[in-house]
């Protein structure tokens, strides 16, 4: 078993921070649901079941301090939603960040759009490192002078003071889903993005908050005949008129918005055939795609399912061109997955910056690679004892069979309530971020 | 990596999926020896309306009472044991909640550890 994957050079894991409590005791509105690098990699941001952003920022190289070069620290930290009460259906809309996506950077202030089960939010966050001194009308400490005690004027001065950062909430976009909301996507064209919830997909302008275009609406006229909801939705990388969204039923649409203004006719179908005699109980909730992300190419998307990953090359949809089993030995588990409800946890994935490698979360705190040239994969753990600084990450491996040898780790003694359901991959450089309830664990190739 | 002939490839793969459908038939006997009455489509609209029905469930004085003008005109038939049973979690109208069912206060808004 390989130490390390990766194309080329081997990586070489090491653990560089850990961020959040140490305590057992987990507060529910501490546990991460979102994390996200924004394109430079420069910042990364994460959004919680409290309804709470809180960025990291990447320390400069200095040779001041060399040993911070490449940390991140907080940067920005802010209430994105609360929760609301809905009086109509009687129903709490929870204040959970469901995803935080980053717009490109086009001035010196950062905008995100962050998203709970209703409502999605423009925040701008801006740096203050000067302010005006010398006001005429005012004192140094914001009283107002009297204005008939001024004899003489002067230019306000800008002055330097210690760096602040603000986020305030530029746009609402709200009112526009009935069911909840599971994707956000910023369209390569920066001035349009989609919002998806189980039944439809809304196609926004970043600029105009009062309206919305429905593009997909898969709610059947009567609700008894509802039998595959939207899972996830994404736009092309490079293609402002195609976007994706995966069903629970695990197929995949590719939809073109020139063909017309309402996209439920697909321009793609994709779907991976199946024996109909080997189907079972299980067969359609494992087969629901919990997450659905392009490569940064824009040639191949991945769809994560309750087992597996898969590659598909858009230009095939009969079937995936590639398929990782990431916990093969859950499938003599399901029963006790489903009666705990573990079946139905929505696990993402995501590529590095060169479409090289991927990489998504499993239980026990372990999270899993795959390298897609050398077909070598590493199992790691997220974990506070390996979280000496720089120390190499040890692979991990679970034993299925009887004989279970030294450091290896039955089925039965994983822990399904620690799961990694969230990981981020640095766009460049190979850092990644992985969210372990309501810890933030940062890992770094040691070659960085 | 394992160097392997194609059709001894072959074989295995055929056996590793015969294998898996085992497996998983396997579980769904268990499932099915556990719970007798559950519903042959899982994937089907009850399931899916529960997702789509997520979220905590407040007392609704409408509700509360035409459900009891329901009960008083014809017994309840005998619930299926559907998942939504299972877990509890019931369409607003067809349970009167009791003050069991209320879920807790949330606590007042702090700043997120992470930050910290």
């Amino acid at each position: 078993m390989m130490a390390g994957v990766g194309g080329g050079n081997d990586f070489q894991w090491c653990f560089s921070q850990v961020k959040g409590a140490t305590d057992e005791d987990v507060a529910e509105a501490d546990i991460i649901s979102t994390v996200e690098f924004n394109y430079s990699g420069e910042l990364l941001a994460t959004g919680d079941k409290g309804g709470r952003v809180v960025i990291f920022q990447r320390e400069q190289e200095s040779k001041n301090r060399p040993l911070s070069r490449g940390e991140y620290n907080v940067y920005s930290t802010f209430q994105s939603h609360e929760p609301e009460f809905d009086y109509l259906k009687s129903l709490e809309i929870e204040e959970k960040i469901n995803k935080i996506r980053w717009l490109p950077q086009q001035n010196a202030a950062h905008f995100l759009l962050s998203t709970n089960d209703k409502t999605i939010k423009l925040w701008k966050i801006s740096e203050r490192d000067k302010r005006a001194e010398g006001y005429n009308l005012k004192d140094e400490d914001g009283r107002l002078r009297d204005p008939f005690r001024i004899t003489s004027l002067r230019v306000p001065v800008l002055m330097p003071m210690d760096l602040m950062v603000e986020a305030s909430p530029r746009r609402i976009f709200a009112n526009a889903h009935t069911y909840h909301i599971n994707s956000i996507s910023v369209n390569s064209d920066y001035e349009t993005y989609l919002s998806a919830d189980d039944l439809r997909i809304n196609l926004w302008h970043l600029e105009i908050t009062d309206r919305s275009f429905n593009i997909v609406d898969i709610k059947p006229a009567n609700m008894e005949e509802l039998t595959e909801v939207i899972t996830a939705a994404e736009c092309h990388p490079h293609q402002c008129n195609v976007f994706v969204y995966s069903s629970s039923k695990g197929t995949i649409r590719l939809c073109d918005m020139r063909a017309g203004a309402l996209c439920d006719r697909h321009s793609k179908f994709f779907e991976e055939p199946e024996d109909p005699s080997s189907r079972s109980f299980f067969s359609e909730i494992i087969s629901s795609i919990s997450d659905v992300k392009f490569s940064h190419s824009g040639r191949y998307m991945m769809t994560r399912d309750y087992l597996s990953v898969k590659v598909w090359d858009l230009n095939m949809e009969n079937r995936p061109v590639e398929t990782y089993q990431v916990h093969e030995y859950l499938r003599s588990k399901l029963c006790s997955l489903y009666e705990n409800d573990c079946i139905f946890d929505k696990f993402e994935c995501c590529w590095n910056g060169s479409d090289s490698a991927i990489m998504t979360g499993s239980y026990n705190n372990f999270f899993r690679m795959f390298d897609r040239n050398t077909r070598r994969d590493i199992t790691l753990e997220a974990s506070r004892e390996n979280s000496k600084p720089r120390a190499m990450l040890k692979p991990r491996k679970v034993c299925t069979g009887g004989k279970r040898k030294k450091d290896e780790i039955s089925v039965d003694s994983l822990d399904f309530n620690k799961k990694i359901l969230h990981t981020a991959w640095h766009p460049k450089e190979n850092v990644i971020a992985v969210a372990a309830t309501n810890n933030l664990y940062i890992f770094q190739d040691k070659l960085n | 990596m394992e160097d392997t002939k194609p059709e001894e490839t072959n074989v295995e793969e055929q056996k590793e999926e015969e294998n898996k459908i085992c497996l998983e038939k396997l579980e769904e006997a268990k499932l099915k020896d556990k719970y007798p009455h559950l519903g042959n489509k899982p994937g089907g609209s009850d399931l899916l309306r529960k997702r789509l029905q997520k979220g905590p469930k407040y007392f609704d004085s409408g509700d509360y009472n035409m459900a009891k003008a329901k009960t008083k005109n014809k017994q309840l038939p005998v619930a299926q044991m559907e998942k939504v049973e299972i877990t509890g979690d019931h369409i607003t109208g067809d349970h009167i909640p009791t003050p069991q069912d209320l879920p807790q206060r949330k606590p007042s808004l702090v700043a997120s550890k992470l930050a910290g």
